[in-house]
């Protein structure tokens, strides 16, 4: 079985984020970044498929040297080798599109049994990525999903549904599999591991690598403005006395709320 | 703000991805295995053994020492990085690493046959087997020169008489590293196994201090051990003092994970809590203790990373360690208590940590080396005068 899992490393949870001032985005410096929560689940779930059924597992990820940082942590949990996409004409793919296109071009020729990542990203969540690779590389696709279960030429997996409600369905192989946070425990990277990462395949791939210009990878969806939300209700105060207040609750909920 | 943001001067910068990676790593195990529980442990006056086995999972136990008797191999500054981690948790976790690691496996290492490496450095790296340091005694703390416990040779082995006192891991180690004094000769280390006849530990209860660490007595009552469990390479004091310099080197580092813990906690705070229509953040008196704790802890972080690339690099005296222990646990302590009076009347409740950090720090100033040795041992260096004395 061969497991390659996409990563994306995002700013850190608990940074203090800034909008930079173009508006467009928000201003990276002094933040620390880490990988998205539902990639890591998702490189855990492959690490425990491959422990369970033999294989490999491989990590991708594109992003500028920084992300080497989290491909080097799925290397020291486990993962056998990993390719990192880095090249600026890389950074032009800022939307779903541009990111599914390069992955997919880069795992092209890997022949993966399974692609697995995480069902959105912590910062753009735009929850697409996973779909467009299986959409350009002909692969079967599952989302949200809960629970994976490997079977001959097919995978039966457990999908989150709204309401509490889960639906099971099988999947031939090859399939990108989008994975839910929370699926697992994650594991802690042993010292020991985060030294034999050093001696891990990390493959470094450019653009023409890979046939892609940088028109090639224009994002098709672009971000207008990036904003703090801003208030814009306000909080009434009925004032009187309770059954002048009551009255002009009932009076609000029917005809301003509508509730009845 | 995170300890993150508390690299004012871009040490980061200096630090390989092998080394975020484990600092990362411990910090991430810490938020989630030794915060959520240690408020409850400090308070019950336990210690948390569920995180040996894990702390042993992690490689943290002994990892500077060799891949060869199954620790990590790590370097002087991951070390130091671990160890700040594990005390922006709790000192008596680091405490427990420190006194596995540097104490106990260390003196193994460094002054043990091979038969003794292979029999313990790999199930303490896993920590299946606990040690403890007996250097200590109820009325020799730093003139250990004049330890009365003995260690008597006997046709078969030894025999040993005599106490221990402040032991940290004492009442839960599978073995004791024991340092006795040899009638008419050096003080010489042991290695005598939970029991061994005549070998008793006992708790020390009652603490306000490191409350969730396990502090023993050890007695030895004609307790009688092989020939098999002296360590052979350690001949006076000298053995000892070098697994101490080991464990300072730690305490050093650790620290300033605990005062950069208390920081982080008043900072958000003082910039929450408003009183007078503002932040309390925006007074003049709170910023002069904010940036005093940050100034103090900028300057012990180069302390500390000076060091390790000395360490590293064969070239660290302990002296130099001295200096580290003296200054940092002292910027330490000081940093909780200001951070403590930032939070006024909420600074002693248990959820926001400080107070805890702080009552932790007021044992780090004492134990290995008091503040007072270590300012002798660096005035000593300073003037050729020997104060001790």
């Amino acid at each position: 079985m061969k497991i390659c899992v996409c990563l994306k490393q995002v700013p850190k949870k608990d940074s203090i984020l800034r909008i930079a001032q173009d508006q467009k985005w928000i201003d990276e410096r002094d933040i620390s970044y880490e990988m998205s929560e539902a990639d890591a689940y998702a490189l855990e779930e492959a690490l425990r498929q491959k422990e369970a059924h033999g294989g490999e597992v491989i990590v991708i990820s594109m992003g500028p040297e920084r992300t080497r940082q989290s491909i080097k942590e799925a290397l020291a949990k486990g993962a056998d080798r990993a390719i990192h996409l880095d090249d600026p004409i890389f950074e032009q793919a800022t939307d779903a599109a541009g990111i599914g296109r390069a992955i997919a071009a880069a795992l092209k020729d890997e022949g993966c049994d399974l692609i697995m990542t995480g069902l959105q990203s912590d910062d753009h969540g735009f929850g697409q990525v996973g779909l467009i690779i299986a959409e350009r590389l002909g692969m079967s696709s599952a989302t949200i999903v809960m629970e994976v279960q490997i079977e001959t030429g097919s995978v039966r997996v457990k999908r989150e549904l709204e309401s509490g409600w889960f639906q099971w369905v099988r999947v031939p192989t090859p399939a990108v599999l989008t994975i839910q946070s929370g699926i697992n425990q994650l594991r802690y990277a042993t010292l020991k591991g985060i030294m034999s990462a050093k001696k891990k395949e990390l493959r470094e791939v450019k653009a023409a690598d890979l046939n892609l210009t940088a028109d090639d990878l224009k994002p098709l969806q672009s971000i207008e403005r990036a904003y703090v939300p801003e208030k814009s209700k306000q909080t009434e105060f009925i004032e009187g006395k309770p059954a002048e207040i009551a009255a002009r609750l009932v009076e609000k909920l029917r005809f301003d709320a509508r509730v009845f | 703000m995170l300890l993150s943001g508390f690299d004012f001067l871009g040490l980061d910068r200096f630090l390989s991805d092998e080394e975020k990676l484990v600092r990362e790593t411990v910090r991430r195990f810490v938020k989630n295995e030794v915060s959520p529980i240690i408020e409850h442990c400090y308070e019950q006056g336990q210690f948390p053994t569920e995180l040996v086995s894990k702390l042993g999972k992690l490689e943290i136990l002994g990892a500077n020492l060799p891949e060869k008797y199954g620790c990590a191999g790590m370097n002087s500054l991951s070390y130091g990085l671990i160890m700040q981690e594990l005390e922006a948790g709790d000192s008596g976790i680091r405490s427990f690493a420190s006194v596995q690691g540097a104490l106990c496996m260390y003196p193994i290492f460094a002054f043990g046959s091979e038969e003794q490496r292979v029999k313990y450095l790999p199930s303490m790296a896993t920590g299946k087997t606990i040690g403890c340091f007996g250097l200590t005694e109820p009325n020799q703390g730093s003139d250990p020169g004049e330890m009365l416990t003995r260690a008597k040779k006997v046709s078969d082995g030894w025999v040993i008489n005599g106490s221990k006192s402040w032991i940290t891991n004492g009442a839960i180690a599978d073995i004791a590293i024991v340092w006795a004094r040899v009638e008419g000769d050096d003080v010489r280390g042991f290695i005598i196994e939970k029991g061994t006849p005549g070998f008793t530990a006992t708790e020390t209860k009652h603490k306000l201090s490191l409350r969730a660490s396990i502090t023993s007595e050890l007695f030895f009552q004609d307790c009688r051990i092989s020939d098999e469990n002296i360590l052979p390479n350690a001949k006076g004091l000298k053995g000892p003092l070098m697994c101490l310099t080991q464990a300072r080197y730690g305490i050093a580092w650790g620290v300033i994970g605990a005062a950069m813990s208390c920081l982080e906690v008043a900072l958000n705070y003082a910039r929450e809590r408003v009183q007078f229509g503002r932040a309390i953040a925006a007074f003049q008196l709170t910023q002069e203790k904010l940036v005093s704790a940050f100034v103090e802890i900028t300057k012990a972080q180069l302390l500390n990373h000076q060091l390790a690339k000395l360490k590293d690099e064969g070239y660290l005296k302990p002296v130099q360690v001295s200096m580290a222990k003296l200054n940092n646990v002292a910027i330490a302590l000081n940093c909780a208590r200001v951070c403590r009076s930032i939070l006024g009347a909420n600074g002693i409740m248990g959820e926001y940590g400080i107070m805890r950090h702080m009552c932790n720090l007021e044992s780090v100033y004492t134990y290995e080396g008091t503040h007072e040795i270590h300012t002798l041992i660096l005035g000593n260096y300073l003037t050729g005068f020997d104060a001790f004395r």
